[in-house]
This record gives structure tokens, sequence and C-alpha cells, in this order.
């Protein structure tokens, strides 16, 4: 068994050093061979590894903002345009929901003395909103529930507006006019904002007013959007199909009258779109390794008419068709997996480099790894196969005549 | 009939190419055995197919018809894989121009045959470095080929045929591409192989090279005519 084994490990690793001889003899027509390749390679790590890294720095942020929360816009039926009042109660009493925060939006003028501001974002909030998202007044004081049940003109503005109306003025105290109707400045909006899955999707608003102000200058009383804060421990996706189960005889079955987006379906949302993003990506870049793969034949292809000679010698000597056809297989072989790790060291280098400047986590994705090697090797074998076969097939008399 | 046991025997070996319509015969009816420690030449001028004779002789080709026994086997009925572990144990090929790797030294060269018969390599070193100082090379082990002069380049070349210890040299033009001072050590060495039992075949279109050997036969249009022995005998 092992005496048998014997002949084919000399004959393979003879393969292996003639083929690193024949590589390093000839070093720059080598490098300019595999060159296609490492960049190929070079091009899919560094893909895959910055998209894998923006992912996994999205993700998180994801998770970091929307934990417990829903998010639900209302498109309404000819009957029942949006949720009133009474109906935004009757779903807090769930027992899957803590509370709810309406959202209602308005685009219109600010003006203060002689300057003024056109299509501004402007969002009712209710009180609840500030209990669960305590950061977003950084001075003055919040909206609270005598706001809301006065539909008092009262709002907080964030730092545009400051720059824009009260250059060298504590706004706090001072008026300003929504659509020609004055507000009381009550406080300041953080920069920070309230990273709610709605600010996400619509930016945040300039100024907060109370939510049945909103309304009131909207000349409507139901609401449109609003956001659901689920109570601890709730899985969102059964809290979700509850919230739904309840709309629906709100809106007595009429379909397609509101939506409910959970931060997991934006979030798979985003990821399917990433991954289609970098398989497009790795798409283009494989390209590079196919046009890799036609240098290398080209190149094997050269090299066996340049070696007709020492092919027709070693099988004078000796040697058996298939022992030419793994020595020159192996040859390409070693060639574009000398380009493949190339690429692959050259690719995570770079993409290193993409993570630091774009602030993103850094993750060595060892399936790309894999992915770049593999590849590489299997370039190798593919676009070696008819050089050697033609290697191979060469009749020892006509190769000794090419002498 | 043919002799099962022989050591060389051909009979009535025909080899003809499809040229254009035609059939050209180039070996007709060629018949000749060969003693174990004979020294051959095979005479001829240039397209007279001594050339495809020494391509069967040396296991490169078959032949169309006929039957060629080798060591006691017969050559038709050998494969491929057969055929190359033939040649690798049974012909020690020397060419005209040395024909050696550029890129591997004086040794490597010689080890090339051990190879692709898997011999281990500690011994393909030993062996090549004890043949290559049988032909006088023992300073030139680790030279490549632009290194060495013409003749040496050949002896590396006789090395290499040597070093799988062959039943037969062949030798095609061995001397046509050296000056004739050269050529002639190259003839002396043969003669010393041939002192110590190695049986060579050698191929030239030369009259003063092929009267070296001690047993001519010439070669003309594909057929054989023995030249009785020459000087020697």
């Amino acid at each position: 068994m092992i005496k048998g084994l014997r002949k084919p490990i000399i004959m393979l690793w003879e393969c292996i050093r003639m083929s690193f001889a024949n590589i390093m003899s000839n070093r720059i027509r080598s490098f300019l061979t595999v060159l296609g390749i490492l960049i190929g390679v070079m091009a899919v790590i560094a893909l895959i590894t910055t998209v894998s890294g923006f992912s996994g720095t999205l993700s998180s942020s994801f998770q970091s903002m929307g934990a417990g929360t829903l998010s639900v816009s209302v498109s309404g039926s000819d009957l029942k345009e949006g949720m009133t009042t009474a109906d935004l109660d009757e779903l807090t009493l769930m027992n899957e929901i803590d509370g709810i925060t309406p959202n209602v939006s308005l685009n219109t003028r600010v003006s203060r003395g002689g300057s003024y501001e056109s299509a501004v974002s402007i969002s009712g909030k209710n009180s609840y909103y500030f209990l669960r998202n305590k950061d977003v007044v950084s001075r003055g004081r919040q909206l609270n529930i005598v706001d809301e049940e006065n539909s008092s003109f009262v709002c907080l503005i964030n730092q545009d507006m400051v720059d824009a109306f009260f250059f060298g003025v504590d706004p706090i105290g001072q008026q300003i006019l929504i659509d020609g109707v004055p507000f009381l400045v009550v406080g300041l909006i953080s920069e920070e904002g309230d990273g709610s899955i709605a600010s996400l999707m619509s930016g945040s608003a300039d100024i907060l007013i109370p939510y049945t102000t909103g309304m009131k200058m909207n000349n409507t009383n139901t609401v449109t959007s609003f956001t659901v804060y689920l109570s601890e421990g709730t899985d969102s996706e059964g809290a979700s199909s509850a919230i739904e189960e309840k709309m629906d005889i709100m809106f007595s079955y009429e379909e397609d009258c509101f939506t409910i987006t959970t931060m997991s379906s934006i979030e798979e949302t985003m990821e399917s779109m990433l991954s289609m993003v970098s398989t497009l990506l790795a798409g283009i870049a494989s390209i590079a390794l196919l046009v890799g793969g036609i240098g290398i034949m080209n190149m094997m292809l050269t090299t066996v008419t340049e070696r007709t000679m020492e092919i027709g010698l070693k099988k004078a000597v000796g040697a058996v068709s298939w022992q030419i056809q793994m020595q020159f297989l192996i040859e390409s072989f070693l060639l574009s997996l000398i380009g493949g790790l190339l690429g692959v060291v050259l690719g995570l280098a770079l993409s290193f480099l993409l993570c630091q400047v774009m602030e993103m986590t850094f993750v060595i994705s060892s399936g790309a790894i894999f992915l770049g090697v593999g590849f590489s090797a299997a370039v190798g074998i593919i676009f070696g196969w008819a050089p050697a076969r033609k290697a191979s097939k060469l009749n020892p008399i006509d190769a000794l005549r090419a002498m | 009939m043919t002799d099962e046991k022989a050591f060389f025997q051909m009979t009535n070996i025909n080899k003809s190419y499809p040229m254009g319509d035609e059939q050209a015969h180039i070996l007709k009816n060629i018949c000749l055995s060969l003693r174990r420690g004979e020294y051959l030449s095979v005479l001829g001028p240039s397209g007279s197919g001594k050339s495809t004779l020494m391509n069967i002789i040396g296991c490169l080709d078959t032949a169309s018809s006929g039957e060629y026994i080798l060591q006691g086997r017969r050559i038709s009925d050998l494969t491929d894989g057969e055929l190359a572990n033939l040649r690798s144990q049974e012909i020690g090929f020397v060419f005209q121009n040395s024909q050696l790797l550029p890129r591997l030294n004086a040794l490597k060269n010689v080890e090339l045959p051990l190879i692709y018969a898997g011999v281990s390599p500690g011994e393909r070193k030993r062996r090549a470095t004890e043949i290559l100082c049988r032909v006088g090379l023992s300073d030139r082990l680790h030279h490549y080929p632009n290194q060495l002069s013409g003749g040496q380049q050949q002896r590396v070349a006789i090395a290499r045929a040597l070093v799988g210890n062959p039943s037969i040299l062949l030798a095609d033009e061995p001397t046509g591409a050296l000056d004739q001072k050269t050529g002639r050590q190259v003839m002396a060495l043969f003669e010393e192989l041939n002192q110590e039992g190695r049986t060579i075949i050698m191929i030239t279109h030369d009259m003063n090279i092929a009267a070296y050997a001690h047993r001519v036969v010439h070669i003309i249009d594909g057929e054989l005519t023995e030249g009785g022995d020459a000087a020697h005998d």
C-alpha cells in the first residue's frame, strides 16, 4: 500500500517543485499574468468585507434604536380616514402596549420678525413621547398633558430654528409664528433626536408641538401615523399581529387601511438590499477574475508552445501523458493560487482602510477569504486544463523534432 | 518466426504515413536483430527513414505492421503507459542537440528520468552523481547547460541516457552538433561504454562516425541492408 503510494507522491512533489521553479524563473511574466487574478480577488474580498462591515454597523445601530417599538401608518378608508383619539386610547389599553405616541406632521411656513423659513417640518407629539424620550429636550420644559388637553400653542425648536430666528437672543419665552399663529417657545430639542423608526425614515422634525394642536392646524380629528411602545418583554411580531387584529375591527376589515412596521422588518429589507448590492458588486468584480483566468490560459498556452522540447524530452525519458498534464495543471493552479493569496491579503488591507475611514467595524469574513482563494484556485484549474491537455497530447516525436 | 524471448528483434516492420491522398511508405519490411552488448550503427542519408526507425526502436512510435520484440516484450501489445515505462527502463536516448533543460543544472538534468521512474530524491542524487563522474564531469555537477561546452553538454545528455541503466543506448546523430575533436571524444566514450557491455544503437548520416560501430546497417529509401561488420570482429 505504502509502496504503491510512494511513486505518485514523489511525482506530485516533483511536479510542484518544477512548477514553482518555472514560475520563479520568469518572475515578471508570472507577476503580470497573476495580476488579473490578484485584482479580481482583491476587489471581491474588499467588497464583501466592506459591505458586511457596513451591514454589521447598520444592524447594531438598528438594534439600539428601535428596540421595542412599532411604527403604524394609516392610509384609511372612505369611511374612516384615520385613528381618533378614542381609537388610540383603546389600543393603549392592550396588554402588549405600554403607550402610544401619535405623529402629526405639518409642513408649513414659520416666521419671526422680518425673517421666515418655508416648509419647516413640524411634528405633533403627546406627553408620553417625552416620557419615553427624556433626552429629546436639551433645555426648557417638555410638552405636558396640560398642553395636550388644551391644544396650547407652545413649541420646542431645534438648533436650526434657533440659528434662523434667534441670533443672539435666548429663544425660550419668545414667540414665533407657525402658519401665522403665534407659538410660545418653551424648550429646545437636542441634536441627538429621538432615534425612532419614524424619524429614521422621514428625518427629525425641526419643531415639536402638542399633537392636539397639530390636528387642529391640519383641520382633522384623526391621526394617520403613530409609534407604539411595547410593554416590557413583549415579542414584536406577536404584538404586531394583535394590533393588526384590533385595527382590522376598527377599520371594519377593509383591506390596505394601514401598515405596521417593526424594526426587524426594516432590518430585513435593508439587509436584503445590502446583500443584493454586494452580490451585484461581487458579480462585477468576478469579471476581473474571468479576465484574469483568460490571461492565465493565454500564458499557459504560450508556455506549452515554448516548452515543446521539454515535453518531448520528458516523454522520451518515461513521462506518461497524465504526468505532463499534471505538471502544467499544477503550474497554472499554483500561479492563480499565488495571485489569489496576494489578492486576499491586499483585499483585506484595502477593506481595513475603508472601514477605518468610514468608521465601521472591520470584520474578517472567513467566507470571503475562502471564496477568494477557492475561486482563484478553480480559475487556475479550469483555465489551465486546456493548455495542460494540449501539452499532454503532444506527440513525443513531433515535440522532439521541434528542437 | 520471431523469438518470444529475444533481446531485440524486428520482423517485417512497415511504417506508412498518410500524405495527402496517398500513403507514404517510410519503412519497408525492416528485419533487424541484435544481441546484448552489440554496437550497431544505422547509416543513411536524410529522408531515408532512419529517424522513423529510431522512433520505433525507441518506442516513441509504433509500427504500422510487423513485429518488434524488446526484452521479450511485444511492443505492439503495450499501452501508452506501458510504453512510457519501457522507455524509462530499457532505452536511453541521446539526441543531436543534447536537449538539456536550461533551467536545471547538470545533476537535475540527469535525475530527470529517475523522477518518472519514481526513485526517491536521495537515491536519485547518488546515482546521478555517480554517472556524471563516470562520464568525466565530476567537477561540473552544479553547472547549468549554458555554462557548459558543447562536448560537456553532450556528456551530460549521455549521463542522462545512462542513469536509468537501460538495456539499449539509442543515439541520434550524437556528434552532429560537435566539432571533430569533441566528436572523437564522445565516440571514445561510446567505445568505453560498449566495452563495459552496453548495447548501443547509433543513427547517423556520417560514414566516418558510423565506422566507430562494430556493425553497420544501411538504410536507403526505407529499406535496410546489412553493411557487414566494420573494422572489428
